[in-house]
């Protein structure tokens, strides 16, 4: 009999009543007394020399505590660090407040902390900032160029690093052997990863008990502790950091900023506490952007559309300081380059290249958007050359699902899949024959219909520590409390995704107890051990299994417990529903809560027993999962206008076992939106003079609900080998699958047109262009 | 974030708030219903040492039919200008306009007095304003006086208003029966602002021929303006498809469209000749 | 210069002396300490600080708290009522119109303008209603149909009064 009633269900979340009535905490809500704000004084050059920074006026105004300049604290705060690691990797000094020069516009040159928010600010308006521009350049193709303004002088130049690979057979003998060479370039435009939460940061010290308590935004409470305590001179278990609720972060609170490390030192060294909480348009210039690259591409292929090599030129603009990840991002777009294919040999090259920007890191998806880009782009063009089906062409490439453990020329081993099973599911749900028969008819008429198709694998669940620069474990402590209701601590620090309850809903299965018994705490340093955080699609595939394995170990404790009780063997013990009975007696029985107090009251322990109900574990995942799946996007084009609709948008993941479908659809709903973004709208843009023109909403346009379709979702359930539940993780799905469907869809729809391709973000005005004849992509 | 510290009055009485604009001259800035003021305070490009708050004078808020004009408060939110049962019936092409800008909630607090003399280029009801031939009143420390929609925006965010002026109401003629109205608009994704936007009103006789006709374009140039080209085309033509298409070729014809991140002036130009085009079809499908 | 306002929140009055430049949604969060209303850009693009003033959605970062004087205001705290959520609170959760829910107050309140004045709005109209509020998490879809639910649930409710003031019977 199957006791779980939880698992695999729908269940609406349980942190939902806090988020519903206002009553939740995010940084901004939290108020201390005595608190005081910082406002942040900010470069509007991308490059220049800071030559006297005059804060007399500002620190004379009433109400002003403190104004800081990174002179003025050389030293007293270390560098914002980067554990990307990599051979000849430079890591250029990044201080928190700049000193003598300001490489991006919003890097922050001082600090003003006063009694409130309004004094800081017009405070921060009085500081005056001498600069002597410098010459900018944020092309990376221009930064990498002989002549380019050198951003770190004592770096040499601005090339970061040079990471080259080539794996599987030989490269050359491939391109030799083929039928056909496609040749493309293809870019992945700068993104504002656009948290509705923008970041935020409290810090209070106690310098009796030497203590300081930091409050931020932060998708990696425990890793930003070791970070900060090591920046502002602290013993780590003095310090603790507690992310309360999170407004979304999509990796662009998965860092360490500069803001935390100022806000931690102001509040110990004024000895009050100090609040910061980031404007939009502060956001956009200085929380981290995403993608970034430009991809040369070359394709070895068969007349028959079988792909022999694949061989991309990266070129990854990472701004002008290495944030946490800045460097790691790139090499994944490089390690996935093989797709959802079987592609024999693969060579690429990563050049990492400083501009005046704001640093690049993850972006939800992180350097694998980028690689599914480039392939299902490549499959379409090699469809559109050799006049095949772009169904066909996938199909003849993928993997088998008995070929698995499949294993890359990149060197990854991917898990388990079944991705043409993917595929026909999505073609069946759209109807796809149906669909080129109306298109065929359209393009009668002249009309401006397209198909696109992406097949896409992703990695996820990072992943075994080995291939990450700051531990790819999680862990867990399950905790029975001696009245039985149950509290579980994560690591994982979820900020949207819903672990509260798909946690809740394991561990209330494997316990045999109510939901509501069940409480998950998580993003408190103080209270739940030392943990990873949530990112790249972990959350559930690692720090669920992680809880998955602590409640195998109270269970078996409880089993002790509950055969001691009913003085029976250990074997002979039957698991109810929250009840434990003798096989031999049915008639005895103790419950789950008679069990948790006994083990708690110890009047009586079973032998080799010790007091208490509760257990840890860190799981170490042996290896990387890898969902898959297809979206198909149907558009339609207004030739007059080049607007784009999305008619249908039917997406099929496989994102191995589902504690609860109702979140998994809300990740893929969510990250399908984010894609269609950078498929049409969103896109970084700065000016030749590094001036940041999309640095508000009403100039960086995000997807709002009359831009997006109604998304028709289907799974197929392929379960992971490389943990005991089967997850795999789904967090990431939407923006990694759905760009190439819509771009692809879009390609397509002015095929008739003699168009080839078309660089993101697809909008009117480029498509109109297009369309006019002026501009052959 | 913070707007920067200012003095607030919040005048009773029209003559009032003219007196305060008198005295504080250039510091002194008006706020109607504050949808465009408040973003320019709190990004600090407007830093007045007062704000003068129209919000609390009674009567700047109404709409009534006035014989054959339609007199609307410049109070008025454009919310209630877009539910009003007077504007539907009598003058549709404001009730249309209206539904389309920015979202509910600067529809539930934004005024179309505001919204004119902010002047905005990539505004909605200055094109309405000006494809209905609408007059508007304005009081100042000289008195009243009545300016053309047309004589009324001058440049980016400039109008015709003298300092110490006020905007205090705008009279449309009402719709006949043989009035047919649309607006067309093509909005910029980030601000919802009109990339394009532009406002048709036609009057038709019998036989559906042009006896009268007004086209306001906005967001193409650094201010609304009339279309005289297309105007010139269209009257006294019978309306077919062949004659709109030509006309609306004309739609940006002697002005020099905006070129931003947002869009070259070729594709304003072209917008404005889409727009013009789906404009006056609909117009004339009305019925 | 200071001006002393007296606005109702949530049914309940309060008078206070303040900046004219005070934000109604720093009045709100910092003054009232009514932190539900959330702020997430301050060019008024992403609704995240929606409010009911006098009945209508507002977006209180682009109003002076100085023109609420006299107003009456509504919250997101105040929509529930004696612990019962609103429908549209509800919808939310039920149909998981929520993930990290900093976007959800202001979706709610201006999901409950739009069903004020509409009590059966089609998906095009619920879009459009909800022009001027960002939500980067769902992608809509649950958010849409959270308002569904509520108008549904809204109707059902509206049409038992109507029953029980007629005394007619269950159909």
């Amino acid at each position: 009999m199957d006791k779980r009633k939880y698992v695999g269900e729908a269940i609406p979340r349980v942190e939902d009543r806090r988020l519903v009535t206002g009553t939740s905490h995010y940084v901004d809500d939290i108020r201390l007394p005595e608190m005081l704000h910082m406002v942040l004084v900010r470069s509007p050059y991308g490059h220049a020399r800071i030559n006297r920074i005059e804060t007399a006026a500002a620190e004379a105004m009433p109400g002003v505590v403190a104004v800081l300049t990174g002179e003025a604290i050389r030293g007293r705060i270390k560098s914002i660090p980067c554990a990307s690691e990599m051979e000849g990797l430079k890591v250029p000094e990044h201080p928190v407040l700049a000193v003598e020069r300001v490489r991006y516009v919003g890097e922050p040159v001082a600090a003003v902390v006063a009694k409130d928010r309004y004094t800081a600010q017009d405070a921060a308006d009085r500081l005056e900032v001498e600069y002597e521009p410098l010459e900018v350049v944020v092309d990376v193709e221009r930064a990498v160029a002989p002549g380019a303004p050198v951003i770190h002088e004592e770096l040499g130049d601005n090339v970061a690093f040079v990471l080259r690979f080539e794996g599987g057979e030989a490269l050359k003998a491939a391109f030799e052997r083929a039928d056909v060479v496609i040749e493309q370039r293809l870019v992945n435009q700068r993104l504002h990863p656009v948290a509705m939460e923008p970041r935020g940061v409290v810090a209070e010290y106690w310098p009796g008990e030497d203590r300081l308590t930091v409050w931020s935004s932060t998708q990696i409470p425990h890793l930003l502790r070791t970070q900060l305590a090591m920046m502002v001179g602290m013993a780590e278990h003095r310090v603790r950091v507690i992310a309360p609720e999170v407004g979304g972060g999509f990796g662009s609170k998965l860092n360490v900023y500069g803001e935390e490390a100022l806000v931690a030192y102001l509040a110990r060294e004024l000895k009050k506490p100090v609040k910061w909480v980031e404007t939009r348009r502060e956001n956009m210039m200085s929380t981290i952007h995403g993608r970034g690259q430009i991809n040369d591409v070359r394709v070895a292929v068969t007349r028959d559309g079988r792909v022999l090599g694949l061989e991309v030129r990266i070129l990854s603009d990472l701004g002008a300081y290495h944030q946490l990840l800045t460097p790691g991002i790139p090499p994944l777009t490089g390690l996935m380059l093989s797709g959802p294919y079987k592609i024999p040999a693969i060579g690429y090259e990563i050049v990492g290249v400083f501009t005046n920007a704001m640093s690049t890191d993850a972006y939800r998806g992180a350097g694998r958007p980028e690689a599914t880009y480039v392939l299902e782009r490549v499959m379409d063009l090699i469809a559109r050359q050799l006049e095949m089906d772009p169904v066909e062409v996938r199909v003849k490439n993928f993997p088998q699902p008995e070929e698995f453990p499949y294993e890359t020329a990149t060197g990854l081993a991917y898990d388990s899949g079944d991705y043409e099973a993917a595929l026909r599911k999505a073609l069946e749900v759209v109807e796809y024959e149906k669909l080129r028969q109306e298109q065929a008819e359209r393009r009668q008429r002249g009309e401006l219909m397209g198909i696109g198709i992406s097949s896409y694998v992703e990695i996820c669940a990072l992943g075994p520590s080995a291939a990450l620069p700051a531990g790819g474990w999680e862990s867990a402590t399950v905790r029975v409390e001696p009245t039985g209701k149950v509290t579980v601590l994560t690591g994982a620090s979820p900020h949207g995704q819903g672990q509260e309850t798909s946690f809740a809903q394991l561990v209330a299965d494997e316990l045999g107890v109510p939901l509501e018994d069940v409480y998950v705490v998580h993003g408190d340093t103080a209270v739940v051990p030392y943990g990873i955080g949530t990112f790249g699609s972990r959350a559930t595939a690692v720090g669920g299994t992680a809880v998955y394995e602590a409640v195998q170990m109270v269970k078996e404790k409880v089993r002790s417990f509950a055969a001691h009780l009913l003085g029976v063997d250990w074997e002979e013990v039957e698991e109810g529903v929250g009840e434990y009975r003798s096989r031999r007696d049915p008639e005895r029985v103790v419950s789950f809560q008679e069990v948790a107090q006994a083990a708690y009251l110890a009047k009586s322990l079973p032998p080799g027993v010790t007091p208490g109900l509760e257990a840890t574990y860190f799981f170490e995942p042996s290896n990387f999962t890898f969902p898959f799946g297809t979206h198909v996007a149907v558009v339609d084009i207004d030739p007059e206008t080049g607007e784009v609709k999305i008619r249908r948008y039917v997406a099929v993941d496989d994102c191995g076992r589902v504690i609860n479908p109702l979140l998994v659809e809300g990740q893929i709903h969510g990250g399908i939106v984010q894609a269609l973004g950078q498929a049409l709208m969103e896109e970084v843009v700065y000016d030749e003079w590094g001036q940041l023109l999309s640095g508000d909403l009403s100039s960086y346009a995000v997807p709002r609900a009359g831009d997006v379709p109604w998304m028709e979702t289907a799974r197929t359930e392929t379960p992971t080998t490389v943990n005991p539940m089967g997850i795999k993780g789904v967090g990431e799905a939407g923006t990694i699958g759905a760009t190439p469907a819509i771009v692809n869809a879009v390609v397509d729809a002015l095929a008739p047109r003699g168009v080839r391709h078309v660089d993101m973000p697809l909008t009117p005005e480029k498509i109109w262009r297009l369309l006019q004849g002026d501009a052959k992509a | 974030m913070i707007p920067s510290a200012f003095d607030y009055y919040a005048p009773k009485t029209v003559a009032e708030a003219v007196a305060l604009l008198q005295q504080y001259g250039e510091e002194a800035k008006v706020l109607a219903g504050g949808q465009s003021l408040l973003p320019l305070l709190k990004l600090r490009l407007a830093t007045p040492r007062v704000v003068v708050d129209l919000g609390r004078i009674p009567d700047l808020a109404y709409i009534r039919q006035d014989g054959n004009e339609v007199a609307i408060g410049a109070m008025t939110r454009h919310e209630t200008v877009e539910q009003s049962e007077v504007v539907r019936r009598h003058c549709r092409l404001l009730a249309a306009t209206a539904a389309t800008i920015g979202d509910v909630q600067v529809r539930n607090r934004g005024t179309i007095g505001g919204s004119l003399a902010h002047a905005d280029p990539a505004g909605d009801f200055p094109a309405a304003v000006l494809a209905a031939e609408a007059r508007l009143k304005v009081v100042g420390p000289g008195g009243e006086r009545w300016i053309a929609a047309e004589d009324f925006f001058v440049d980016v965010m400039t109008t015709a208003l003298d300092a110490g002026e006020i905007l205090t109401e705008i009279r449309v003629p009402v719709d006949s029966a043989h009035t047919r109205s649309a607006y067309e608009k093509v909005r910029q994704k980030a601000s919802g602002f009109a990339l394009c936007g532009v406002a048709v009103r036609l009057q038709l006789d019998e036989n559906r021929r042009c006896q009268g006709v007004a086209v306001g374009v906005t967001g193409v140039g650094a201010k609304a303006y009339r279309a005289r080209a297309v105007e010139e085309v269209l009257r006294g033509e019978a309306l077919t498809e062949t004659v709109v298409v030509a006309a609306a070729e004309k739609a940006a014809q002697g002005v020099e469209p905006s070129e931003d991140a947002q869009a070259s002036a070729a594709y304003r130009a072209h917008l404005a000749r889409v727009c013009t085009r789906r404009a006056l079809r609909r117009a004339l499908a009305e019925g | 210069m200071k001006k002393t306002i007296h606005v109702t929140i949530n049914g309940r009055e309060y008078e206070h002396e303040i900046e004219p430049r005070l934000l109604l949604v720093h009045y709100l969060r910092e003054v009232v300490g009514l932190t539900g209303t959330h702020i997430g850009c301050e060019t008024g693009l992403c609704g995240a600080c929606t409010v009911m003033l006098d009945g209508r959605a507002v977006k209180s970062c682009l109003v002076l708290a100085v023109q609420a004087d006299g107003g009456e205001v509504r919250t997101i705290e105040g929509l529930a009522e004696g612990g019962q959520l609103h429908p549209v609170q509800e919808g939310f959760w039920v149909k998981h119109g929520v993930q990290c829910g900093y976007c959800t107050p202001g979706m709610i309140m201006v999901a409950c303008d739009l069903l004020e004045r509409r009590k059966a709005p089609t998906v095009e109209e619920i879009r459009r209603a909800l022009d001027g509020n960002v939500c980067r998490c769902t992608g809509y879809q649950h958010i849409i149909e959270a308002i569904q639910y509520a108008a549904g649930k809204l109707k059902a409710s509206s049409a038992d009064e109507r029953g029980t003031s007629s005394g007619a019977p269950e159909a």
